[in-house]
């Protein structure tokens, strides 16, 4: 079963989406769409990663290829027939290990043999193999709460490898852990893939870090969100093993950087809308702390205004899922622009970082009732009546109309949480009223 | 603690161990008192009139063993129970909405309420058998542990992390291996948990259940229930003493037998665990697992379970579209005939009722139920300002809290009425107001779950908490109000729920009590449906039993679940 990972592209490819889109019914009977109109072809020996942040839909997409759920509209092929439930041949690594804690780590591994009906002597040589080639020799019968992070996502790989499968699924596999551990995780996975030592032929990852994507994918396919879409693919023909210290690899993540923050060409016209510019915006729940870090440590030395995003990103330790929010939550507020990858501070921003507290809450009060329709019309309403007061319902009853409730729900919270910091209203979580009173 | 976890580690061949010693004479005794109880329970009813119930101490052992017998029987019913209906109401969406609102219902029922209206038709379906009568026990039992069973194991499978199913879905475990790999596991200790609270509420009932007269119909079954029944209408005080002693010997043998194994091993199921939390240990537990013999007979019974997951194979993901069309189909089946059965019974229930009961009885029930609602508030309340403070005190005092935190679990599980003959010879004497003095029983067996909750919440308070309130010197009133009360009372609302539950239920037994021929009755709800079954007038019984179940329902509806989800809500240190 060991493929060679490099192989010619003229065989016939191992999966084959086409035109696959994802949509859910919402509350009110409308469609919301989260992956639209997917295509993707990955052929043996390739390593396929899918970038985006979250909301972005690659994750759905794969559960679409893992036959987890089904497709709305379009297909998924694998080895040329559709997908219509969990195939054999295809299996996948979770973000959170998802090993069952009662079974140790060889019954774990034994698991996906044991549903497979294979026989018992079988499946104790192959359980072993796989645990012996994930390097977890003498781990056979812990539980997994005895083991740290990176030794449990292993039981995940070896789970995932007993099974012979011919595409690897991985979702995320290294971002519940700490930095160190995961490049050691994800240097020995590239190394037992180079040496073509893993019975897989195609692997596809889904990941948020671009350093990531680039250090371990053959081709990049970029998200977008609202509605999830791929908007660009990047081959990456740098030699392995990578290293990141290249300029070669700097400059990919410089590019892939600029592709991310882009600002978006297209005019959205599509039954789901998709984050609106009236109160049906989408507001991002980012601390009024980051905002104000990233604002001061861009306006400060070396940066002095202007800021490269990725050196942002390492100097702050900061994901894209945390650091694009809140640059562009910035650029919402004019408070700064992003543009090919950079972010640069407006005036106000500079006035911002310099100032005081009372001061900078002024201005962020001003900011955020000129820029963010919904902030001024959760104002106007409190202003309006005569008790200065209104339910959480009223306001999440209009979102409702534009968004699914969980975003709704996301998006007055992310509204909450920055009105308390510019104290242009108040809300008690206890009763769910906005109001105008201080609290005593 | 790891000779607990690694069963098949051990399964190499070699000589016997003394675990297998232990683990044999464990096994050839349960399988000696199975037979031996179970003998007397095809015989012909008159068997019972030919031996009556006796209160020779040496007897005791006898009806203790049946006692048992009862309570395991009832608690394998609500286990099978539990693994359908809760399994049906969390597998499909359509079903659950009727089948769980149903089960909050039945959890609202008292307990004894079910026996009376029920005896007759348990009665009926061996006639002429002891059976009959045993299966109106065992049923009593199950009601008191079925419910709430059913709700946690609901509760878990709704709750079963998605990563955790997509995984064993891609690995492409079939339905039957899904459920018993995952859904059961992941569900055990919180199951495990409601049986031992069932349980403690199961030996109130089985006790209760074993002597019991609806109008002609008279049941006396050998049994502890049977025996204390017997000690009261000859007032022998020495014969009650002894069967006290006896419950307390059951209680102790079953949770060392049972429970302390089943806690220990359903620990390996628990999903989050910090690796240094102490793991509960049992030598029982110990025992069975290091012995080779057992671990042979599991793998056989393992094996045995494949056969069968073989045999129901569904294959997921092999469900087309149209299987998921009929499956609505099905679901809207489902509902008419729900719809149509709610039709049938509120009819019967008019037919039955109105040509006898007019809106006097309604109004009458309605105003006993109010006072019997005073009576278990007023209890809380009083148990409340009692055992808060005490349990707060204890439960900061970890060495403290080691010792009383058992007794008060152990005061829970001891079945209350057998005190009651003590309170009554009491209350005869002092000639005292039975109206005010019977109450207490209500209440003699529930308020230990208000204190052991109160003990758990105290001592789960972060040490860092107490660290500032020392640093800023919080102390006294402040403290109680700032600190003390806030931080123990999602615990304290839990216990009182279920005190508050409990109590209902005993006022059955507890508003009417006799010592020989004495016969105590305080005005209330509880004491309405108890004359009522004695004169086995079954209109009276179900109007009494409904509107009791109305009354918990609507107490726990409008108080007692907006009051639990403020206190999770505002209070809980996650």
């Amino acid at each position: 079963m060991n493929a060679q990972p490099k192989m010619n592209a003229d065989t016939q490819p191992l999966l084959d989406v086409v035109h696959a889109r994802k949509s859910f019914t919402k509350g009110d009977g409308g469609e919301l769409l989260v992956l639209e109109d997917v295509n993707l072809t990955v052929r043996p020996g390739e390593v396929v990663g899918l970038l985006g942040r979250s909301g972005s839909g690659k994750s759905t997409l794969l559960r679409l290829i893992a036959g987890l759920s089904k497709p709305s509209g379009g297909k998924v092929n694998y080895l040329g027939t559709p997908v219509t439930g969990p195939a054999e041949g295809i299996s996948m690594v979770f973000q959170s290990f998802a090993l069952f804690p009662w079974l140790t780590v060889y019954e774990n591994v034994a698991l996906g043999l044991e549903a497979m009906h294979v026989a018992r002597d079988e499946i104790r040589r192959r359980s072993l193999a796989a645990i012996d080639l994930i390097g977890l020799d003498g781990f056979e019968s812990a539980y997994p709460r005895e083991l740290s992070g990176g030794m449990r996502q292993r039981v995940g790989f070896a789970r995932a490898l007993v099974v012979h499968p011919n595409i690897l699924l991985m979702d995320e596999p290294f971002s519940a852990l700490d930095v160190l551990t995961a490049e050691t995780l994800r240097t020995d996975f590239l190394e037992l893939w180079s040496d073509g030592r893993m019975p897989i032929k195609g692997v596809i990852l889904v990941t948020h870090n671009i350093e990531e994507a680039v250090q371990m994918c053959d081709r990049i396919l970029v998200f977008a969100t609202n509605p999830g879409r791929i908007v660009s693919e990047i081959q990456v023909t740098i030699p392995r093993p990578r290293d990141r210290n290249d300029p070669a690899f700097a400059g990919l993540v410089e590019q892939i950087y600029v592709e991310m923050t882009a600002k978006k060409g297209r005019t959205t016209t599509r039954i789901s809308p998709a984050s609106g510019s009236g109160i049906d915006m989408i507001l991002p729940r980012v601390s009024s702390n980051i905002l104000a870090g990233l604002l001061e440590t861009v306006a400060a030395p070396p940066f002095s205004g202007r800021a490269d995003l990725p050196e942002i990103a390492s100097e702050l330790t900061l994901e894209i899922d945390e650091l694009f929010p809140a640059a562009e939550t910035l650029q919402m507020l004019r408070f700064a622009e992003i543009e090919g990858g950079d972010i640069h501070l407006l005036p106000e921003g500079i006035a911002f970082a310099d100032a005081e507290v009372d001061e900078r809450k002024r201005l962020f009060a001003r900011h955020l009732l000129a820029y963010v329709p919904l902030a001024a019309h959760v104002r106007r309403v409190l202003d309006e009546r005569r008790t200065h007061a209104a339910p959480s319902s009223r306001f999440l009853d209009e979102l409702e109309d534009h968004m699914s409730p969980e975003v709704a729900e996301e998006t007055l919270r992310a509204l909450v949480s920055w009105a308390r910091y510019a104290e242009i209203f108040a809300y008690d979580d206890e009763t769910g009223q906005f109001s105008l009173e201080n609290p005593t | 603690m790891s000779t607990t976890r690694t069963a098949w580690s051990t399964a190499s061949r070699g000589a016997p161990s003394r675990f297998d010693l232990i683990a044999l004479i464990l096994v050839i005794g349960l399988l000696a008192f199975l037979a031996a109880t179970s003998k007397g329970v095809m015989a012909p009813i008159t068997s019972l009139d030919a031996s009556p119930v006796s209160l020779n101490p040496w007897m005791l052992p006898g009806y203790v063993a049946r006692t048992t017998l009862r309570m395991l029987a009832g608690l394998s019913l609500s286990l099978l129970f539990t693994f359908t209906y809760a399994t049906w109401a969390a597998k499909s969406p359509r079903a659950g909405r009727v089948l769980i609102p149903v089960l909050d219902v039945l959890q609202s029922v008292p307990i004894l309420g079910f026996i009376s209206v029920t005896v007759v038709f348990f009665m009926s379906l061996a006639p002429g058998r002891v059976l009959g009568a045993e299966f109106a026990a065992v049923f009593a039992i199950f009601t008191s542990q079925a419910w709430n069973m059913a709700f946690s194991f609901y509760q878990s499978l709704r709750t079963v992390p998605n990563e955790l199913i997509e995984a064993s879905r891609s690995f492409r475990l079939s339905g039957w291996s899904r459920f018993w790999r995952l859904e059961v596991p992941f569900g055990m200790p919180p199951l495990v948990w409601n049986m031992m609270m069932s349980m403690s509420g199961g030996w109130f009932f089985v006790v209760a259940s074993e002597a019991i007269s609806v109008g002609p119909t008279t049941v006396t079954l050998p049994g502890i229930g049977a025996y204390i029944d017997l000690a009261i209408r000859q007032k022998d005080l020495h014969a009650v003493g002894y069967a006290i002693l006896a419950m307390l010997a059951v209680i102790l043998v079953y949770d060392q037998l049972l429970f302390r194994p089943l806690v220990a091993w359903s620990d390996r199921f628990r999903f989050e665990s910090e690796p240094g939390a102490p793991v509960p240990n049992s030598w029982v537990l110990d025992a069975l697992a290091g012995s080779r013999l057992i671990a042979r007979a599991l793998r056989r019974l393992r094996g045995f379970g494949r056969m069968i997951g073989a045999a129901v194979r569904v294959r997921p993901g092999s469900q087309s579209v149209d299987t998921a069309m009929n499956a609505e189909n099905l679901d809207r089946i489902a509902t008419t005939i729900v719809a149509l059965l709610l039709g049938v019974a509120i009819w019967q229930a008019v037919r039955f009722l109105a040509p006898e009961l007019g809106w006097h009885d309604i109004g009458t029930t309605l105003g006993l139920g109010a006072l019997t609602a005073i009576r278990v508030f007023v209890l809380i309340a009083l148990a409340s300002c009692i055992w808060v403070p005490v349990g707060i005190y204890v439960g900061l005092r970890p060495k403290v809290a080691r010792v009383v935190q058992p007794i008060a679990q152990f005061l829970a599980a001891f079945p209350a009425n057998l005190l009651f003959p003590v309170a009554v010879a009491a209350i005869v004497t002092f000639r005292l107001n039975a109206n005010i003095w019977l109450s207490p029983l209500m209440i003699l067996g529930t308020q230990w779950y208000i204190l052991f909750n109160v003990i758990a919440g105290a001592s789960a308070m972060p040490g860092e908490m107490r660290h500032v309130s020392n640093n800023f010197h919080v102390k006294g009133w402040l403290w109680w109000r700032k600190i003390g009360l806030p931080a123990v009372m999602p615990f304290y609302v839990t216990g009182a729920i279920t005190a508050s539950g409990g109590s209902w239920n005993a006022a059955i037994v507890a508003e009417v009590a006799s010592w020989g021929d004495e016969h105590l009755s305080a005005t209330g709800l509880g004491s309405y449906i108890a004359n009522a079954t004695t004169d086995g007038d079954f209109h009276r019984i179900v109007l009494g039993v409904v509107t009791m179940s109305l009354y918990v329902l609507l107490i726990n509806r409008l108080l007692w679940r907006p009051l639990y989800y403020y206190a999770e809500r505002k209070f809980r240190l996650s």
